[in-house]
């Protein structure tokens, strides 16, 4: 089986057996489409709204086991079990079974004193077989036994180009660096290095983070279903895009000075064209439609006729809170009544659906949306796909 | 320089009449303002563990016995340990399918004389989903 990204360009999740074949992580889904058909490997598009519903149902489980829990990615929770008097493995495996009898999701439970040992540890609870999906990290023997047999790559944090430097200092696996001196290491390269170092040593230097903290820049990016070769999808899609940045500028409680817009065309098609701009915003706002007019204007400035774009992309990239925003002398900013206006779209959007309601700059067809060829039903989230049994 | 006294900032204010009186535009104040309650919810009658709680519709009609029908909702609840008689959501060979749990016997029972019951165990793969909580009709043509 096979997952593909937004617009069923590439290969983003794979199964064992996909991997057997040979399918590589990101690989272009046109060059191995008729490898996957002949092998008759299943192949889904992205859904979103399933894979949403079924995070928040783990988050929300999850919950029963630590009162304080981070949410770090769409699959990825860290919970600290600090003065929990329990046998760590024994824990592990109940959070384990909990998820898959109540949400039917198989997961890898990694158990340590700091973030980046508990992110090594469910490394190899996932590697390890022996481990059943459970490793606990809780001495220092466990956790080099570990660290001495990996790569430092494999380390939360450590890239290749990271690594390749810290190859010139003869740091190699995981536990060379560990054991290498975190002030050298520091001079030679960062000062988030030194706090792996001694989160690798069991010593915690990252904190939960709780609340997630409030995105700096906010990009709304996609490509097209179907190249666009007219001004009309370029204009639509600049719209949708700017309309769905600004709502979550909304939900954050932000406004937005700047925005960025960029169009471009394929890379790996001759005359690659890539425009961008940024566009300084009347006043600080969070009003879709102050900012769809910004976004829309400057896509037109940048559209050249005789070009096939294939993405298109709207982002707002100064931001502040509203609530540090001070009145201005001479421009009394965004009005009350707009304020009104948001709240009223957000509130229809969240409770009939979707793009319930919306600017008609953003077009109603979309001949130009994203491709999804393949989705799995949305079986929680949608009255229609609900599964059916037979009785 | 020569200051004179204007009097307390206080009492420069008057006030004609009391704020509150005056902000009263029309209508009375409704009665029941201090008794509102959220309305009834049923979601949150119906079910007790929402993060382990689904939904599925149903085919067939060998449930007619206990009253289940076909193209009824079913609420099924995965946080609920199965037991003796629960109606259940199991997976018979790979389709899904609603059966009351025999336990002692180990056997999935349709309540309907027309069908079988079906052993599990030996050459049955079968995997208890969860437990159905309720079945939900329709007693309007709508679907």
């Amino acid at each position: 089986m096979v997952v593909l990204s937004n617009n069923d360009g590439f290969v983003v999740a794979r199964s064992k057996e996909a991997k057997v074949l040979g399918i590589g992580d990101l690989q272009a889904f046109f060059k191995v489409e008729h490898l996957l058909r002949r092998h008759k490997v299943n192949i889904f598009s992205s859904n979103y709204p399933l894979y949403g519903d079924i995070s928040s149902r783990v988050m929300s489980t999850l919950q029963n086991y630590s009162p304080n829990i981070e949410v770090y990615s769409i699959d990825e929770m860290f919970l600290m079990l600090d003065g929990m008097p329990v046998d760590y493995s024994q824990y592990g495996h109940e959070i384990k079974n909990c998820l898959w009898n109540h949400i039917r999701m198989p997961v890898g439970v990694g158990i340590a004193p700091s973030k980046t040992l508990a992110k090594m540890a469910n490394r190899t609870a996932k590697k390890i077989l022996r481990c059943q999906g459970v490793c606990v990290l809780d001495q220092a023997y466990k956790w080099e036994w570990v660290l001495r047999r990996v790569h430092v790559t494999a380390v939360w944090g450590v890239a290749k180009r990271m690594a390749a430097r810290l190859a010139d200092m003869n740091i190699h696996t995981a536990w060379d660096l560990a054991t290498a001196n975190p002030k050298m290491v520091r001079r030679k390269t960062n000062v988030l290095i030194e706090q792996t170092i001694e989160e690798l040593n069991g010593r915690a230097c990252l904190s939960l983070n709780e609340i997630p903290p409030a995105k700096k820049q906010i990009y709304c990016t996609r490509s097209f279903g179907n190249k666009a070769k007219t001004l009309q999808p370029v204009l639509e899609a600049a719209a949708l895009y700017a309309a769905r940045a600004a709502e979550k500028l909304r939900f954050q409680n932000h406004l937005a000075l700047t925005i960025h817009v960029f169009i471009h065309t394929s890379p790996f098609q001759p005359n690659f064209h890539s425009v961008s701009d940024v566009v300084q915003l009347p006043y600080p706002t969070d009003d879709t439609r102050i900012i769809t007019h910004a976004a829309r204007n400057a896509a037109k400035k940048l559209y050249r006729e005789g070009h096939a774009y294939l993405k298109a992309g709207v982002g707002l990239i100064d931001i502040i809170d509203k609530k540090d925003y001070q009145f201005d002398l001479f421009n009394s900013g965004q009005p009350e009544r707009a304020d009104k206006l948001m709240r009223i779209i957000d509130t229809i959007n969240r409770t009939e659906g979707k793009g319930a309601v919306f600017l008609a700059a953003q077009g109603v067809n979309k001949p130009w949306y994203m491709r999804q060829q393949y989705t799995s039903p949305q079986y929680t989230t949608k009255w229609n796909d609900i599964p059916v049994v037979k009785a | 320089m020569k200051l004179r006294y204007l009097g307390d900032h206080k009492n420069q204010i008057k006030l004609e009449t009391p704020l509150y009186l005056s902000k009263v535009q029309a209508g009375f104040p409704s009665p029941a303002d201090d008794y509102m309650d959220k309305r009834l919810d049923l979601t949150e009658k119906l079910i007790k563990h929402p993060a382990a709680t689904f939904y599925c519709r149903v085919s067939g009609n060998s449930m007619e016995g206990v009253g289940i029908f076909d193209g009824d909702l079913l609420i099924v609840d995965r946080a609920v340990t199965p037991q003796n008689g629960n109606v259940v959501v199991a997976v018979v060979d790979g389709d899904m399918t609603c059966k009351l749990l025999d336990t002692i016997n180990k056997n999935l029972l349709s309540a309907n004389e027309k069908f079988p019951p079906i052993k599990i165990g030996e050459d049955v793969e079968c995997l208890i989903e969860g437990v159905v909580i309720h079945s939900i009709r329709s007693h309007v043509c709508t679907g």
